[in-house]
Parts: C-alpha cells; sequence; structure tokens
C-alpha cells in the first residue's frame, strides 16, 4: 500500500541506516566515497552501478531530500541545490542555451525577475514577461525558439494564482514544458503537477524548512513530459560529448531531464548544497502538515482581523489576499488551493512611506526582516527597505503603494499577532493623524 | 537503434554503445526483455555493464511499448517468436535472454520454440503460471491508472514503497508511474493477459536444456518465492539466487546484487 502525504513528509526517501541503524536520518558530511575497488569505481563513473562519487554530484543524506520532496510532489526524482535561484538557473541551462527564449509570468519574485531580466540576456536567452492573467499573452509571446513556460503558482506581490491547468494546456499545445515556482504554495497546499506542470522549483529556504537556518533549492521533474516527442530539447534527445556521448532521453524514458541536470549541470556549474543545510531541510519537512495547517489557520484569523480594520481604523486600505471574495483569483484559488491559499499577503496603510515606518517600528511580534515562510511571523515594509531607492511612481509600476506592507504569518498564538497588529496600525494612525 | 521486426519499426536500447560499429561483431550477446507495461529503461545500468564488458547488448522495447511501433502482441508465444526475430533483424545467431516478469515468460517460450538460438536464460522475477487477478486485468482493461497504481503498490517490497533508492535523487514509485502512464492505451491489459495465458506443458519447460538462473526477491508479492520454487522444480537444473528485501521491481529496488547475478551466472556458464 503506497503511503500517504504526511506519513511521507516523515518517512519518503529514508530507511535506517544499515551500520547502526540510526533513526535520524545522518548528516553525510563528507566530500567523496571510499570506492570498493578498481571495477566498483569505473562502474560508477560509468553510470553502470548505482551510488555516490563525490558530493557535489550526489550525497546519501542530499539525497534523501531529493526523494523525499519527489515523493510529495509526485514527481519522478529531484536535484537538490544550494538555493531557489540555483535550481531556476540549473533548470533553465539544462533546457537551452544561447538563441533560447522563455515566456514568464511578470508577477515574480525579485531575484527571478532579475535572472530573467537581466543575467541571463547576457548568456543570450531572452524572457518575455506577461501578465498571469492573460492566457493571450502567453499565447502570443511564445515564438519558434521558446523553449519554457514559467510561472509562480502564487505571483508576487498581488498573489496572482497561476492558472496551471490551462497556462500548462497552452504549454503542450506548442510543445513545450510549463515549470513553476511553488516556493509559496508547499505541496500541502498545491501538487502543481497533478494540474499539468511539468517541473517545479522550490526555496526550500522557505516553509520547506521552515526554521529559518538554512539557504537551499530543490528542482523536481514530473517526468511526464515528452522530450522526444517534442522535438525542440537536444540537449536531451541528442549525444552529449561532455558525458560519452550519452544520449539522455535513450537512458532514462522518465527521468532523461534529471539525468541532464545532474551530470552537467551540477557538475559544470557546481551549485551543489551541503548535506548539512539538506539535513536541516529534512528536519523541517516532517512537519510541514502541522505547520501549514497552523499557518493557513493564523493567516485566515488575520486576514479577517484586518479586513475589519479597513472600516475601523482610517489606515488599513486594501488588503490582498485569494481568500477574499474581492481578490480577482478568489474562485480560481478555491479551485486548485481548498486548503487554503499564501500565508504570505500584502496590505496596504494610507499615510504612505511615514505610515509604513511607524507601523513597523512599533510591531514586537513580527519580525522586521527580508524572508518568508518561516515559523516566526515576519514583516517587512518594501517603500522603506526593499524598493527605497524608488519613486513613488516607479513604486507604482512594480504594483507597489508607498504604504504596502508584506506579512508572513508564522506560527504564534494568532491572539498575540492581532494584538501586534493592533500596535502597529494605532502608530500608523497616530503617524497620520 | 532502429531495426526492423517483422515488418514494423522496432526500437533497441544498446547499452551506451553502438551495437553495429563499436564492436568486432563476433561478442556474446544478451538480450534483456522487460515486464508488462514497461520499456527498456529499466535494464539501464545491468545492460550498460554488460555492453562495456565485452558483450554485445540489445534491450528493446517491445512492439508497441516504448519507442517501438504497431500495437502490442497478445501471446507471450508471439512475444518470444518476435523477440527471435529481433535477432534475426541485428544478425546475431545465438543469444543470451534476460527476461523479467512478463519478459521471463517470453524468455522461456524463446527458449522452447527456437531452443538453437538462446545460449542461456536468466529469469528475474518469474513463475508459471503467471496468473493475473480479475481485479488487475478488469482495471488494466478499463482503468489504466488504477492498474498502474495497483502494480506499483504491489511490485515494491515494505522498504521499496519508503524509498532509499541507490540511485540518487530518483523516486522508484514515481518513475514506475510515469513510465506506466507513457505506455499506450490498450499495452496494459495486452501485456497482462498474455501473462495471464500462458500455460507451456510441464514437458516443455522439463526439455528446456539451456543454463537457467532464477533471480528472486523474498519479498515479491507478484511472483512470491513458494512460485519461484515451484518453477524451479518445473525446470530441473537451474541455478537460484535469493534476493534478500526484494519486491517484484527487482531491477530498481537491488540493481546492484540483479548485476551480480547475471555477471556471476553469464560470466561463467
Amino acid at each position: 500500500m503506497s503511503y500517504k502525504f504526511d506519513t511521507l513528509t516523515l518517512h519518503a526517501g529514508q530507511v535506517p541506516d544499515g551500520q547502526y541503524g540510526a533513526r535520524a536520518q545522518p548528516i553525510y558530511l563528507t566530500t567523496s566515497f571510499v570506492f570498493k575497488d578498481a571495477d566498483q569505481a569505473a562502474a560508477l563513473f560509468n553510470m553502470e552501478r548505482a551510488g555516490h562519487v563525490y558530493s557535489r554530484i550526489s550525497n546519501p543524506t542530499n539525497a534523501v531530500l531529493e526523494e523525499r520532496i519527489a515523493a510529495l510532489e509526485g514527481g519522478v526524482g529531484a536535484i537538490a541545490v544550494a538555493s531557489g535561484q540555483a535550481a531556476l538557473h540549473l533548470a533553465v541551462t539544462t533546457l537551452m542555451g544561447a538563441g533560447g527564449h522563455i515566456v514568464a509570468s511578470r508577477s515574480l519574485y525579485g531575484g527571478s525577475h532579475n535572472l530573467f531580466e537581466y543575467t541571463l540576456p547576457r548568456f543570450g536567452i531572452e524572457t518575455t514577461f506577461v501578465d498571469p492573467r492573460d492566457l493571450a499573452a502567453w499565447r502570443a509571446a511564445i515564438r519558434p525558439e521558446t523553449r519554457l513556460l514559467f510561472g509562480e503558482t502564487l505571483g508576487n506581490p498581488g498573489l496572482d494564482v497561476l492558472d496551471i491547468p490551462k497556462v500548462a494546456a497552452l504549454a503542450h499545445e506548442h510543445s513545450l514544458p510549463l515549470m513553476v515556482d511553488a516556493t509559496f504554495s508547499t505541496p500541502y497546499l498545491l501538487r502543481p503537477f497533478e494540474l499539468g506542470a511539468d517541473l517545479l522549483m522550490h526555496s526550500a529556504t522557505k516553509f520547506l524548512g521552515g526554521h529559518g537556518v538554512v539557504i537551499g533549492g530543490l528542482l523536481v521533474d514530473s517526468g511526464a513530459f515528452d522530450w522526444v516527442r517534442s522535438g525542440k530539447f537536444p540537449t536531451l534527445t541528442e549525444p552529449y560529448a561532455g558525458f560519452h556521448d550519452m544520449n539522455f532521453a535513450e537512458e532514462s524514458t522518465v527521468a532523461a531531464f534529471l539525468l541532464r541536470a545532474r551530470r552537467e549541470g551540477l557538475r559544470d556549474f557546481g551549485a551543489c548544497l551541503s548535506p548539512m543545510s539538506a539535513f536541516h531541510i529534512l528536519q523541517g519537512l516532517e512537519t510541514l502538515p502541522l505547520r501549514m495547517e497552523r499557518h493557513i489557520a493564523n493567516t485566515r484569523r488575520v486576514v479577517a482581523y484586518l479586513s475589519t480594520q479597513q472600516a475601523e481604523s482610517g489606515v488599513v486600505g486594501t488588503v490582498i489576499h485569494p481568500d477574499l471574495a474581492e481578490h480577482p483569483d478568489h474562485a480560481l484559488a478555491q479551485a486548485l488551493m481548498p486548503r487554503g491559499s499564501s500565508s504570505v499577503f500584502s496590505f496596504t496603510l494610507s499615510g504612505g512611506r511615514l505610515a509604513g515606518r511607524k507601523f513597523i517600528e512599533a510591531l514586537k511580534v513580527f519580525s522586521h526582516l527580508a524572508n518568508v515562510g518561516d515559523a516566526k511571523s515576519l514583516v517587512i515594509h518594501p517603500a522603506s527597505t526593499t524598493h527605497f531607492r524608488m519613486s513613488d511612481a516607479a513604486l507604482a509600476a512594480a504594483g507597489i503603494h508607498p504604504g504596502t506592507i508584506r506579512l508572513s504569518i508564522g506560527l504564534e498564538d494568532a491572539d498575540d499577532l492581532i494584538d501586534d497588529l493592533k500596535r502597529g496600525i494605532a502608530a500608523a494612525a497616530k503617524a497620520v493623524a | 537503434m532502429e531495426l526492423k521486426v517483422q515488418g514494423q519499426a522496432a526500437y533497441a536500447y544498446t547499452g551506451g554503445k553502438a551495437f553495429a560499429t563499436a564492436y568486432r561483431g563476433d561478442e556474446p550477446v544478451v538480450v534483456f526483455i522487460h515486464g508488462a507495461e514497461q520499456d527498456h529503461s529499466g535494464w539501464t545500468l545491468q545492460s550498460r555493464w554488460f555492453a562495456y564488458h565485452g558483450y554485445r547488448v540489445l534491450a528493446p522495447d517491445l512492439p508497441g511499448h516504448g519507442r517501438s511501433a504497431g500495437g502490442p502482441l497478445t501471446s507471450i508465444e508471439a512475444l518470444a517468436d518476435w523477440i527471435v526475430a529481433l535477432l534475426d533483424a541485428a544478425g546475431i545467431a545465438r543469444a543470451r535472454l534476460v527476461g523479467h516478469s512478463m519478459g521471463s515468460l517470453i524468455a522461456l517460450a524463446a527458449t522452447s520454440r527456437h531452443p538453437a538460438r538462446i545460449e542461456q536464460l536468466a529469469l528475474i522475477g518469474s513463475a508459471v503460471p503467471m496468473p493475473v487477478s480479475d481485479v488487475l486485468l478488469g482495471a488494466a482493461q478499463h482503468d489504466e491508472p488504477q492498474a498502474a497504481r495497483l502494480i506499483n503498490d504491489w511490485s515494491h517490497s515494505p522498504r521499496g514503497l519508503i524509498g532509499g533508492n541507490t540511485v540518487p535523487g530518483l523516486w522508484l514509485l514515481g518513475m514506475n508511474q510515469q513510465l506506466m502512464a507513457r505506455q499506450k492505451p490498450g499495452v496494459f491489459y495486452a501485456d497482462l493477459n498474455a501473462c495471464n495465458q500462458y500455460a507451456p506443458s510441464p514437458e516443455s519447460l522439463r526439455a528446456i536444456a539451456s543454463p537457467v538462473l532464477i533471480v528472486a526477491g523474498s519479498s515479491d508479492r507478484m511472483t512470491p518465492p513458494k512460485a519461484v520454487r515451484q518453477l524451479a522444480e518445473q525446470l530441473g537444473h537451474v541455478r537460484q539466487v535469493m534476493l534478500t528485501g526484494a519486491g517484484h521491481a527487482l531491477m530498481a529496488e537491488q540493481p546492484d546484487a540483479v548485476l551480480d547475478a547475471l555477471r556471476a551466472f553469464i560470466l561463467v556458464d
């Protein structure tokens, strides 16, 4: 009998170690692995036997994390890398080289936007950004040299819900894969492969780890995309001189992408994850269902409270969350994420940058920092931090109000979080009175 | 490589070496035959080892499976004749056959029907008869995704259902599920029904003179150890290897142990 999600979060990929029977996952903090004999060494290098050679390519602790996220997402496998950005870079460079083109949602994490907008063009890879809600725009942006469609399951900063079934169908109509960044939703809230996505990535730094102690990324393959039938991916379907003329699609019918990504991308770009970090992310994953349930429950309390403050406080403006009926993707979120959507969301304070600053400075429980998805509640005021150099007009173009506050709701008692927000709102109201 | 077998295009993986040009041409040949609703890719590790250690290798996609054209053949005997036709197409007089599950029945039938063509026989996860339950046959006919879920559950050992794959980063259950999803509609039922219908006479099994290896998993619920012992008794002189803890998906769960058993058999016999 195959195991269910909550059981897999604790067990998938890990059997007690054969030597000492350790129940917890051992941390194999070693660069390399001793060969049994010369024949075994040669067989490992030529992929005639399975195993580990050097921790830049694979490591037993990392392999458990890779299997576990693949099991939770319903994929064929995964590769653990140094960060979410490394996962995105590894995916792109496995699929295409100079001359390649990406169609991406314009509602992206800033780091992903930077990679697509400024960095990849230096290497000959162009990106067209589209409104994620505009299917016609996605379609119009696809070119003969397009090799990937990319979006976030919950877009930044407006929590645009990506209509994965529709965008995936469009991608497949053009023999292209859809990749999603599933960091905000996690497999607890949304399983993108079941909706048609082909590849996905996580910044494991966020909810998967949950504790805010390590940086890590995961790249997961559904195994469903037929690279051979597509005919657009010679990196996967033609001999690769860099690895004994291996044709990855012949070697593995369903895991060709992961083979190439590991045998080329990890080997040559080298953005491997430390086994120590993999261990920490595994520790977090063990409690993912429990934490996500609490994240969502607390978020619902906080969103409900802030909604009441729109009328009562005089300073709380728009609350942007798919749980709310006025959110443009409310119905889609209910359909795709019945357990709830994001515990990261924004609201606006009238009174602009000053109100935002006073709000932040009055908080005692929320931590003021640049991260999301921690067990602890987090807050940031983009106009005075990440976007402080931008004019109000430039902020508006980026979809950010001078008084926009982004919250990441943690696992504290919701009453304490609401009391903290009351302090902040009172301070903001006083500043603009 | 691509071949024309019985008038249709057939694909065979050759272990990562060019079958026609990377050899002298007189090396022994090992043919790896996959099971129901599968393709060549279950044999990658083992077939690469033989290809790089003095053997020519063919790991075909059976008709209608993977990259091979046409529809599925509907009897084990027809599939056995197809394997011999594959040897003809590749210009091979005699070969060693390695088969898993349905592939093991094909290897047995090929040896019975064409004894002069088969030098050795390795049966992995095998039983004769190989009955398929009505529940599974029905699912294969009317609800292939459900049949794939049932097979996935029954093919793996308790440890296999948890993971701990020896190939880093690959989730065995997901791999098998996707591989089955890739096969054409109708293949699943044709394969399982062929297994269910195969009923060789005791005399034909006893008459097999080629050396035989049977590799079994102690936790195999599809072809359990008791059925494997019965097959060994029916065949007479066989070499047996029991892999402790392995389920029916032996090459996936214990690829090195399967390779070691094949090496010991093929290199010595």
